[in-house]
């Protein structure tokens, strides 16, 4: 068996690997949705628009439902704080994701423009909403959360929705929007009649610029401004999941991570330079290899956030002590062991069948095409 | 001390969405593999209406599933939201069913969906029938592993409590996963899906052949459902028997309360067929015994014994006893890690723990809870007895109604007269509800039947909730029966539309040359 303190690091990658399929594979649909009504001007680009993600979509969704799982299986601390602490955040996002398989299922359904116009409404916001929530949320993890651990590790939360929403989670907000517009139209550009593919790719062209501006922004923010956590208290990878026997201060900045681990610079590294990559393939109109710029713009952008924060999962502004880390915060050894030997041989039977869906579907989705069917 | 006002409210958020999101999911399940029946005889006798048939019933399992998958999330999101006490006590053995379910079947179910109705042109014959099958099969395979962790919420084998952590930890996951609770949940559980899904088939069909639309096509979807719905229904029941078996070995309480058994019988025990449960006197008036019945049912044995709710109560009083000693050694053990004497006292009474917990409702420390709070504390582990007594006996009486009905289809069928008798078709028709309500209510007696636990013996549902305010809380429950109910009806809207349209009304069957029918 593998010992705890290293079951413990590859469960916080294969986090990071979820959370990268989920942005990298939902990613380009939520942007998809967001930017229905500016891709799409009429009800015919629409339907096409829609019908490059509709066969898709609902299995991309699983990469959130799965990295939800996995939390509550492999972190539970992490998902019993971040789903009760943000309680009216959650809900909203919620919404989103209920109004999402009925905004794609029904929209279709019927011809009178009132019901589609309601719809793409929804499905507008049903991909605007989640993106934003995502990125505040990440950027209230660099704040800390307002919550604390009593000693039968009943968690208590202070602050309300407003609370998030700081000027730089706000920030972080509008990076996780430019990061999957930018995905989404250049998904666009490849996948939809190519007489969209122009507009696309203008929109994902600004979406890339201001992501850029945006990002190092954020890092120079979180380089001069944010302080950072830190565990004073000796560190023992293998003890139990227990927050409450450490200490933690804030001192110094969320930088600690890259000076003692120089490896950890290729992540921002990639984030930039895949963005100025998605400009370089938009302006040579080579979509494809745009889009997959702009998946790797989602792995660098959540992997450079993740190392910033090592070996921190979840600081706690209220009780710094009570603060979730990499080292208190997993579930038993037993269970992430038997967790990994899941994933090892589960994901890439997903990651199979998923590739060969994906390939049966290639091509452009044309005008001709949405003709010929029964939709869905 | 809990807020009891978010215990209620939590309590009856999770009822609603889950009852909600229990109106959608059953029919999947049973649907699902109808589609694969029906595209099976398609690729096996190369007629075109079968081809025909798996679309149009797959139009209407489109608008069902879409709804299946909205109120599918709101559950997992729940867990963290509302109940994130609960989350970290059991999220160790809990979480780990539903991460599999995500990575084992939602994405098996979900990445096939698309192909099922966009595949149509771009996959050989077989290959969509593979596609529909392992649709199918997802499906089902997620109620096998939500179940599996249903199934240790009633029944908490191979895990223990983890002083350290202060939380329930995994001591076998092969006993956790062959739970005997879990495989006798799971197929009584699908089998009242295939037979909801078997009936809502039916049911549309009858009204076609009322109408005189659509006969071929009616028919021989009739037949389809007419043997796999009484195959189901068949299973639910007997399978269901077996669910109440498995229930009598560990959830004793829960088996008296339907039984509203207040007294311990003599054994074998009598079934009491009707009567009228009594909560204030604890007697049931009124009551038609069938002896031996239930001794027989519940033990399967003529001499075992089953307990009555007094005597219940009384046992539980002294595991509350027992588990205010493991308390108490908890506390000992959190001021001082090396005290030994606390750590053997702990020991001995740990698996009593949850009781001591009980008393946390009644008083705010365990240790300074007199006798009668103790005796209230014991009193609680009654669930609502009147409640569980006939949502099983209508559940009971709806299941013996499908194998009724689906006996006679079957017979009809088989003697190609389906269409001859009116009465028989409009029977079947105002049917339909039925499955759905018998489901509900098998949901309420599994569920609320549970109560006060969240899980049996080990956490009572009311610690288990987040440290939300009640506010907060009913905002959120307004805000879902506001959603919900706008769904619902959009929900009903489309669904009727899609069935009065038809396969004639949306070119499916007779082809027409314009196959756009669903989206003009």
């Amino acid at each position: 068996m593998i010992d705890y303190e290293s079951l413990r690091l590859v469960w916080w990658l294969i986090l990071g690997v979820l959370l990268i399929g989920f942005a990298i594979m939902d990613g380009f649909d939520f942007g998809i949705a967001a930017l229905l009504r500016v891709l799409g001007r009429n009800d015919e680009e629409r339907r096409v628009l829609l019908e490059t993600v509709e066969p898709v979509w609902e299995g991309n969704q699983v990469w959130f439902i799965l990295a939800g799982g996995a939390v509550f299986a492999a972190w539970p601390f992490v998902y019993a704080i971040a789903f009760s602490g943000l309680y009216p955040a959650m809900f909203l996002l919620l919404a989103a994701f209920i109004l999402r398989p009925v905004g794609f299922g029904y929209r279709n359904k019927l011809a009178d423009p009132r019901w589609r116009s309601a719809w793409d409404w929804a499905l507008t916001a049903s991909g605007l909403v989640p993106i934003l929530i995502f990125g505040v949320a990440f950027g209230n993890l660099f704040l800390g959360l307002p919550f604390r651990l009593d000693a039968e590790m009943r968690m208590t939360c202070a602050g309300g929705f407003f609370d998030l929403l700081t000027p730089f989670a706000l920030l972080t907000g509008l990076i996780s929007i430019a990061m999957l517009l930018a995905h989404g139209a250049s998904y666009a550009a490849f996948k939809a009649d190519v007489s969209l593919a122009e507009r696309a790719g203008k929109v994902a062209r600004s979406a890339s610029l201001v992501f850029l501006v945006l990002y190092l922004l954020a890092g120079a923010v979180l380089a001069f401004g944010l302080p950072g956590y830190a565990i004073v208290s000796p560190i023992h990878g293998d003890a139990p999941s227990n927050p409450l026997l450490k200490q933690v201060v804030m001192q110094g900045r969320w930088f600690a991570g890259y000076a003692a681990h120089p490896l950890f610079w290729f992540a921002p590294a990639l984030a930039l330079a895949a963005a100025v990559g998605n400009l370089v393939m938009i302006a040579a109109k080579k979509y494809f290899a745009a889009f997959l710029a702009s998946s790797l713009v989602c792995a660098g952008t959540i992997l450079s956030a993740g190392f910033a924060l090592f070996p921190f999962l979840m600081p706690s502004s209220l009780d710094p002590n009570s603060s979730l880390t990499v080292w208190d915060a997993s579930s038993s050894q037993r269970t992430l062991g038997i967790m990994l030997v899941v994933v090892i041989v589960f994901l890439p039977i997903v990651l199979a069948y998923t590739g060969w869906v994906y390939r049966v579907l290639r091509g452009r989705v044309t005008f001709e095409h949405i003709k010929h069917h029964l939709g869905y | 001390m809990i807020d009891n006002d978010v215990v209620t409210l939590s309590r009856l958020q999770f009822a609603l969405t889950a009852l909600y999101h229990f109106l959608f999911v059953p029919l999947t399940l049973g649907l699902s593999w109808i589609l694969a029946i029906m595209e099976a005889v398609y690729v096996m006798t190369g007629r075109e209406i079968w081809k025909r048939m798996t679309q149009f019933w797959g139009v209407l399992f489109g608008i069902n599933f879409a709804m299946g998958v909205a109120t599918g999330v709101t559950m997992e999101f729940q867990f963290g939201t509302n109940w994130a006490y609960y989350s970290h006590y059991v999220g160790d053995v809990f979480g780990t069913p539903l991460a599999i379910e995500g990575l084992m079947a939602f994405f098996l179910e979900a990445t096939f969906i698309g192909l099922f109705f966009f595949g149509w042109d771009r996959l050989s014959k077989v290959k969509h029938l593979i596609v529909t099958t392992l649709l199918a099969l997802g499906t089902n395979l997620s109620a096998l592993w939500i179940l599996i962790a249903n199934a240790w919420m009633q029944n908490p084998v191979g895990a223990e409590f983890n002083l350290d952590t202060m939380r329930m930890e995994v001591t076998s996951f092969a006993t956790v996963m062959f739970n005997p609770v879990a495989q006798s949940k799971f197929v009584h559980t699908v089998s009242a899906g295939y037979t909801l899904g078997a009936m809502f088939v039916l049911s549309i069909s009858a009204w076609y052949l009322l109408k005189g639309r659509n006969i071929e096509f009616a028919k021989r979807s009739m037949t389809v459902a007419a043997s796999f719905g009484l195959a189901s229904a068949l299973s639910v029941v007997v399978l269901g028997d077996e669910s109440g078996y498995t229930v009598s070995e560990n959830q004793k309480m829960k088996l008296a309360a339907i039984e509203a058994m207040w007294e311990t019988e003599k054994p074998p025990a009598s079934f009491t067929a009707f009567g009228w449960p009594d909560v204030a006197e604890r007697k049931t008036h009124f009551a038609i015994h069938v002896p031996w019945v239930m001794g027989i049912i519940g033990t399967r044995s003529l001499d075992g014994v089953l307990p009555g709710i007094h005597q219940l109560v009384d046992e539980a009083g002294q595991r509350i006893e027992s588990g205010r000693i493991a308390y108490a050694a908890m506390l000992r053990l959190r001021a001082d890690r090396n005290d030994a004497q606390a750590r053997s006292d702990f020991d001995a009474h740990k698996k009593d723990l949850g009781y001591a917990l009980l008393l946390r409702k009644v008083v705010a420390d365990p240790a300074q809870a007199s006798a009668a709070d103790v005796q209230t504390a014991a009193s609680s582990i009654i669930p609502n007895v009147p409640v569980l007594f006939w949502s099983f006996r209508l559940m009971v009486g709806c299941g013996l109604y499908f194998i009724a009905l689906f006996a006679y289809s079957f017979w009809l069928a088989s003697k190609r007269r389906l269409d001859a008798q009116r009465w028989y078709l409009k029977l079947v028709l105002y049917s339909l509800p039925l499955p759905w309500l018998a489901i509900e209510l098998g949901w309420i007696v599994a569920e609320y039947g549970r109560q006060p636990w969240a899980i049996e013996g080990v956490l009572p549902t009311a610690l288990g909730v987040s440290s939300v305010s009640a506010g907060q809380v009913l905002f959120s429950l307004c805000g879902f029966v506001v959603f919900y109910t706008a769904l619902a009806v959009v929900d009903f809207f489309l669904m009727r539309k899609y069935v009065r349209r038809g396969p004639d009304g949306l070119g499916i069957w007779p082809e027409a040359n314009t196959a756009a029918g669903a989206v003009s």
